[in-house]
Formats: C-alpha cells, sequence, structure tokens
C-alpha cells in the first residue's frame, strides 16, 4: 500500500546542493532510519518527503503515486517536529483532532477517534490541558497522537527524542517501536522514515538503516548487516562505540599489510575475502574485536599500553602503535590487570572483525563472502 | 522572644541582628523615598486630566476666578448644554460619526496588516526585498509631504466629504508601522506550528485564521489600539476631507463649539472633551493586559 520511493531525488538551496540525486526505497510497514552527523541533510530529505520543502530534482513516490506536487496535506503522511511544535492556543485535545476538523469529520467521529489516540498514548488525562502545561515527554506524546490520529501512510519523525533527558529517551524509544509493531498488528500498516543523528536511537529501532553523508546515501542496511558489513569508512567509523580503529598501510605480499610500522599479518581466510586489490588501503578493526596477548604470536600487533579505563562490565584500554592508538574494549571478567601495566602488549584481532578499505575510495573490499 | 533573648548572649550574633536591622531600616527608607518620588511625578502628569474632570462640573465664570480643581458648587450644565451643541445636531451625532470613522478602519487595519505582514514574513516572492525596503521607507516618510497629492488623489476620486479618504488607506495596509511591528513579531515565531497545520492539512488560509492569528493576538491587539486611539485623536484627516458639519466626527466638533461661540463657553468644551476620552481610557484599561504583552515581547516562549 504505501511503499515510499525516492528517485534522484535532488536539492539545492541556491548555488549551494544539499541532496546529491539520491535513491531510496522504503517497504510498507517498514520502519526506516535516517541517520548521519549534523548537516547531512536528513532534515531536508525528511522535509521533501512531507512537502514543506520543493524538490529542485528527482521523483518522490508514496504508495506508487507520484506526490512532487502534491500539498503537505494530500501526501497521505504525517510528522512529529523536533521541538513538538503543537498549538500553543489549543488545549490537547483540539490539538489531536485539527487535522479531522479540518476535514470537516462528524463530531461522534472525532469523539471516538481522539479518545482511541489517547488512550493508546495515555494522554486521556491531559486532554484539557494547554500544550504549556505539559512536560516534555508529555508534549512528545501528544505530538505523536496528533500525528496517530490522522492514520497515515507514512510516519516522518523529525529527531522526535532529542529534547528529552536519556532516561525519558530510553523508554520513548521503546514506546514508539512498540507502537509501529502495535499499528502493524492491528493492520493499519504505518511505514516510518525516523530521522535522528543518534547511533543507538538508529540501531535499536530501525528494520533498516539508511546512513547519509553531505547529502550522499553512503549504506542501506538492516543494523547488523551495518556494523558487521560495514559498505565503507564512513559507515564503519560511523556506527558502533567506540569508533572503530582504523590504521593505514599498504600491501606487502600477498597476505600480510605494512601498517604503523609493523608488518600485520592477515590470515589465509581473511585474505579469501578480499575482492578488489589496491595498493594502498585502511585497516579497520572494532575496539571489541581486538584481545590483549601477553606474548607475540603470529598476526598480532605489538604496542604499548598508555591508558586503562575502567567502564564497569568492560575496560577500554588505550595501546599506541607506533603514531597511532587504538582502542580495545575487553570483558572486565577476562582482563587481569597486574599481568598488563603499563607494558609492552600484543592485540590478536579477530578475523571476523577486521575490514580492510580501499584508502583511496573509502570502499571496504573485503566484503567477498 | 526566646530567639531575641539567646542571640544577645553572644556578641557575634548581636552584631548580626544591629547589622540587619541597619538594614531592614534603610531599605525601608529608600522604598518610601521611592513611592513617594513615583507617586509625586504620577500626579504630576495626571493634574492636567484631573484638572480637566473637575473644571467640566464648574460654571464658566468659576473656571477663571478658582484655580483649584475641586468644583465649589458642581453643575451638570456643561454637559448637558455641551451635549446640545450649537449646531442642528447633538454630540451623540458626532460620538456616531467618530466610531463610524474608527471601527471600519480598526477592523480594515487588523485584517489588511495581518495579510500583508504574513506575506512578507512567511513566503518568498519575487521583489520582495525590494517591496519591503519601500514599505519601510515609507515610514520615514514625513505625513505633510503626501498630503497635497493624496488629496488631489482622493479630489479626483470624488471622495471628498466622504469617509472614504480615511477608511480605504488604511484597509489596503497604509500603515507601514503596523504592518512592520507585526512583521517583527512573525519572524520571532517558529514556523513549525504552521508546518504542522500544513502537514494536518490545512490551506494558507486556513494556516492564518486558525494558527497565525491566534498565535499574533497580543501584537494584533495592540495594532487596533493605537489605530484606535490615534484615529480617535485625529484631526488633521477629518478637517482635510469632511466639510459637512453632519459627519464631523468628535475631534472636529470639539474645535466646532470654540468657533462659533463668542463668549467661549468653556465649561461646555470640557465637559465633551472628557466624554470623548472616555472610549479611549475604557478600552485602553480592558485591553492594557495584552497591550503591554503586544509591544514589549516580541513572540513566544518555545
Ligand atoms: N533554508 C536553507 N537554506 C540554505 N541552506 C540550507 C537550508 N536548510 C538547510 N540548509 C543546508 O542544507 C544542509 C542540510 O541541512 P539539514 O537541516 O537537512 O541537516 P540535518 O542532517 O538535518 O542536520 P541536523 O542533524 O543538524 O538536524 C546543511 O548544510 C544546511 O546548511
Ligand atoms: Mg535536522
Amino acid at each position: 500500500m504505501a511503499r515510499l520511493q525516492l528517485r534522484n531525488l535532488e536539492k539545492d538551496y541556491g548555488s549551494f546542493r544539499a541532496v546529491h540525486g539520491i535513491n531510496l526505497d522504503v517497504e510498507d510497514g517498514e520502519f526506516m532510519v535516517l541517520v548521519g552527523p549534523s548537516g547531512c541533510a536528513k532534515s531536508t530529505t525528511l522535509r521533501m518527503i512531507a512537502g514543506l520543502e520543493r524538490v529542485t530534482g528527482g521523483e518522490i513516490r508514496i504508495g506508487g503515486e507520484l506526490v512532487n506536487d502534491k500539498t503537505p496535506g494530500d501526501r497521505g503522511i504525517s510528522m512529529v517536529f523536533q521541538n513538538y511544535a503543537l498549538y500553543p492556543h489549543m488545549k490537547v485535545r483540539k490539538n489531536l483532532s485539527f487535522s479531522m476538523r479540518l476535514k470537516r469529520r462528524p463530531a461522534a467521529e472525532i469523539e471516538q477517534a481522539t479518545s482511541h489516540v489517547s488512550n493508546l498514548l495515555e494522554i486521556d488525562p491531559l486532554l484539557d490541558r494547554l500544550p504549556k502545561q505539559l512536560s516534555g515527554g508529555q508534549a512528545q506524546r501528544v505530538a505523536v497522537g496528533r500525528a496517530l490520529i490522522k492514520k497515515p501512510q507514512v510516519f516522518l519523525f523529525d529527531e522526535p527524542l532529542s529534547n528529552l533527558d536519556a532516561k525519558l529517551r530510553a523508554s520513548m524509544r521503546v514506546r514508539i517501536t512498540d507502537l509501529h509493531k502495535r499499528l502493524k498488528a492491528d493492520g493499519q500498516q504505518a511505514t516510518v522514515i525516523y530521522v535522528t543523528h543518534d547511533q543507538t536511537e538508529a540501531m535499536t529501532m530501525g528494520d533498516r538503516i539508511c546512513v547519509m553523508r553531505e547529502g550522499h546515501i553512503m549504506q542501506v542496511a538492516d543494523p547488523v548487516t551495518l556494523y558487521s558489513r560495514p559498505a565503507n569508512t564512513f559507515v564503519a567509523g560511523f556506527i558502533g562505540s567506540p569508533e572503530m580503529n582504523f590504521l593505514d598501510g599498504t600491501f606487502e605480499g600477498e597476505n600480510s599489510v605494512r601498517a604503523a610500522e609493523q608488518v600485520i599479518v592477515l590470515g589465509d581466510e581473511f585474505t579469501k575475502r578480499i575482492s578488489g586489490r589496491s595498493e594502498h588501503v585502511t585497516l579497520g578493526i572494532r575496539p571489541q574485536h581486538l584481545r590483549i596477548v601477553a606474548a607475540e604470536t603470529p598476526g598480532t600487533i605489538k604496542g604499548k599500553l598508555t591508558h586503562i579505563e575502567f567502564m564497569g562490565h568492560e575496560v577500554y584500554l588505550y595501546v599506541d602503535i607506533g603514531p597511532k592508538r587504538l582502542i580495545a574494549v575487553v570483558p572486565s571478567a577476562s582482563y587481569d590487570r597486574g599481568a598488563l601495566r603499563d607494558d609492552w602488549v600484543w592485540l590478536s584481532p579477530d578475523p571476523k572483525g577486521v575490514h580492510l578499505f580501499d584508502r583511496q575510495s573509502g570502499e571496504n573490499i573485503s566484503l567477498a563472502i | 522572644m526566646t530567639d531575641h533573648i539567646l542571640s544577645q548572649n553572644t556578641p557575634a550574633a548581636r552584631d548580626i541582628d544591629i547589622v540587619r536591622s541597619r538594614e531592614t531600616r534603610s531599605h525601608r527608607f529608600s522604598a518610601a523615598l521611592r513611592y513617594a518620588l513615583l507617586t509625586a511625578v504620577g500626579l504630576l502628569m495626571l493634574y492636567p486630566l484631573i484638572w480637566l474632570i473637575g473644571a467640566s462640573f464648574k460654571t464658566n465664570s468659576e473656571i477663571f476666578s478658582n484655580p483649584g480643581f475641586w468644583p465649589e458648587n458642581p453643575t451638570l450644565d456643561g454637559y448637558i448644554k455641551g451635549w446640545k451643541t450649537s449646531t442642528p445636531y447633538s454630540f451623540g451625532t458626532f460620538f456616531a460619526n467618530t466610531l463610524w470613522i474608527v471601527i471600519p478602519k480598526v477592523i480594515g487595519t487588523a485584517i489588511s496588516c495581518t495579510a500583508v505582514a504574513y506575506g512578507f514574513a512567511r513566503f518568498d516572492f519575487p521583489f520582495k526585498k525590494v517591496l519591503f525596503s519601500a514599505l519601510i521607507a515609507t515610514l520615514l516618510l514625513p505625513n505633510v509631504v503626501t498630503r497635497i497629492p493624496q488629496y488631489l488623489i482622493f479630489r479626483d476620486l470624488g471622495w471628498l466629504d466622504s469617509y472614504l479618504p480615511l477608511w480605504v488607506p488604511s484597509a489596503l495596509a497604509g500603515d507601514a508601522f503596523f504592518v512592520f511591528m507585526l512583521v517583527q513579531f512573525l519572524r520571532a515565531i517558529p514556523r513549525d506550528m504552521e508546518e504542522a497545520a500544513r502537514v494536518d492539512g490545512a490551506t494558507t488560509w486556513q494556516t492564518l485564521i486558525f494558527i497565525v492569528v491566534p498565535l499574533l493576538m497580543p501584537a494584533l491587539i495592540s495594532v487596533c489600539l493605537f489605530q484606535f486611539m490615534w484615529t480617535m485623536n485625529d484631526f488633521l484627516g477629518p478637517l482635510i476631507y469632511i466639510s459637512s458639519v453632519d459627519k464631523y466626527p468628535i475631534s472636529l466638533a470639539l474645535k466646532l463649539s470654540i468657533d462659533t461661540t463668542e463668549a467661549f463657553e468653556w465649561n461646555r468644551v470640557l465637559a465633551m472633551s472628557v466624554l470623548s476620552l472616555a472610549p479611549a481610557l475604557a478600552v485602553f484599561f480592558l485591553a492594557q493586559k495584552y497591550f503591554i504583552d503586544g509591544i514589549s515581547s516580541g513572540g513566544i516562549k518555545g
């Protein structure tokens, strides 16, 4: 019913090109998260889908139908804004029913829909309050309710949780994904486009995630793929915390790379995964995929342990490899403080967690299997 | 009481007590001084008005013999005779005329200025910058300069001796100051609410009426109040365009009673002045809260 398709979508602000011809397909009922650093045109893309911003080029289709020239009200979408954008002079009840009153629906129907939505979001005690009498979380729920009451084909969210404190954000996250599942179960297929710059939100909420950078799409994939098979250095660095370790190097022989003043041997198994061959590469290893070993074995990287951060269930180890600093994250249980303090250590990368990127293009060239 | 006795035991506490009481005393003193000063200045400003009201109850001769504001033998003579006027029309006619000028003008101003300000604040159209600059430039133009060309235009249109020259410019957002005021106010209001309304399916006009106008209300009330008071007090406009006495507003009628009577019946003039002040004062006090909101705050809190 409500598949969303973007075809070569472009947006220029004067001479500045904010969106560079992106293509994206969002399936019916899918929860798609747009994520990326500030200024990467997530909001611009969302606002073009909403019809609040004119498109410069390309097509937007909702349910197969071209909507480029439709008004926001006719696109079958609803939107939740970052700062809620509740109508300050209307009570919550009127805020919720505004769209239905514009369409002159019968009073009984409006009443019924309002109570249904307010039940769903647990805002019935608030119906006779003004927006300024609500807390942030309550206002957020009203904003979601206002979007819900329209029974839209596509929900658009623009960083809806960024004004809430960490605890509330976590609970709203669950609430929104729950709501999405519930609507799906009720047969009201709701496609969601959710914009955020927070990778935790992206990873926990999205069926699929679209990572953007400077008006380009870098990768579209489900959270697991995004984490384990990043398409390029940007995605690899953006997803995951602490950030992936990168080492610039050059190939030396068949299966070893010279990086940070030592030769790192990539096992045969790893070498099979490499597709293209480039001279200059970047080695990417997630901190979670580095183990500390006390003695040199083939394939290990030698370094000097400089900092130790105890985080509770895990420990962050900062290891200097020549001029580069790597981070390793190890479980607290497996880490023996006495054996390691201020000493030379060897880092043993788990071959499954190692990626090789072409240094020029940033493409991941180790995804062959 | 116990507190006091205890605190006298230690020298340090006693010092604190002394300092504290000295502080409160100096506080009280400065507060008294402040209020006395404010009252004095306030009375000074209000005195002409108080005198006006007092004098309107005096007889004509007492006005000149008794400089105080309290009438010795109060009389309603000024009001009764003043209301009748020296023309065939009672003062009621002039009141009605004034309202008939003011009310359409205020309504026209509110509607036209809102629409124009909304356009300038929210839409992009060709030559927007130039047009807005032109609008602001008219603010700087002295009124006197435009009087004669305006008179000639309205004469050629055959609008002399009617209220049209007074109504029409305002109904076409001719008061640049009000447009400017509303534009500034609108710029401080985030657009999200209007965008939300558009997503909810509102047309541009529906957005204006259901969302923008309510948000704009404090500023709009100030605009109406300003226009109301300025038009009530406007003397030159009606003087230039209105020539038949039966169409005179209050401002001209007051002048009329000075002109026609040889021995000025000052008590009548004063009594009618008091009456003519009443509507403006009443409206101002009724809307005072919004009025101050509208000119002091540039928007709403998020
Ligand atoms: N009205 C505008 N005029 C000119 N440039 C704009 C306009 N709106 C956005 N931009 C530019 O377009 C780019 C994308 O902006 P956008 O607001 O979509 O970023 P974003 O990904 O939503 O960032 P954030 O996470 O900070 O909200 C930015 O470089 C921004 O400067
Ligand atoms: Mg944004």
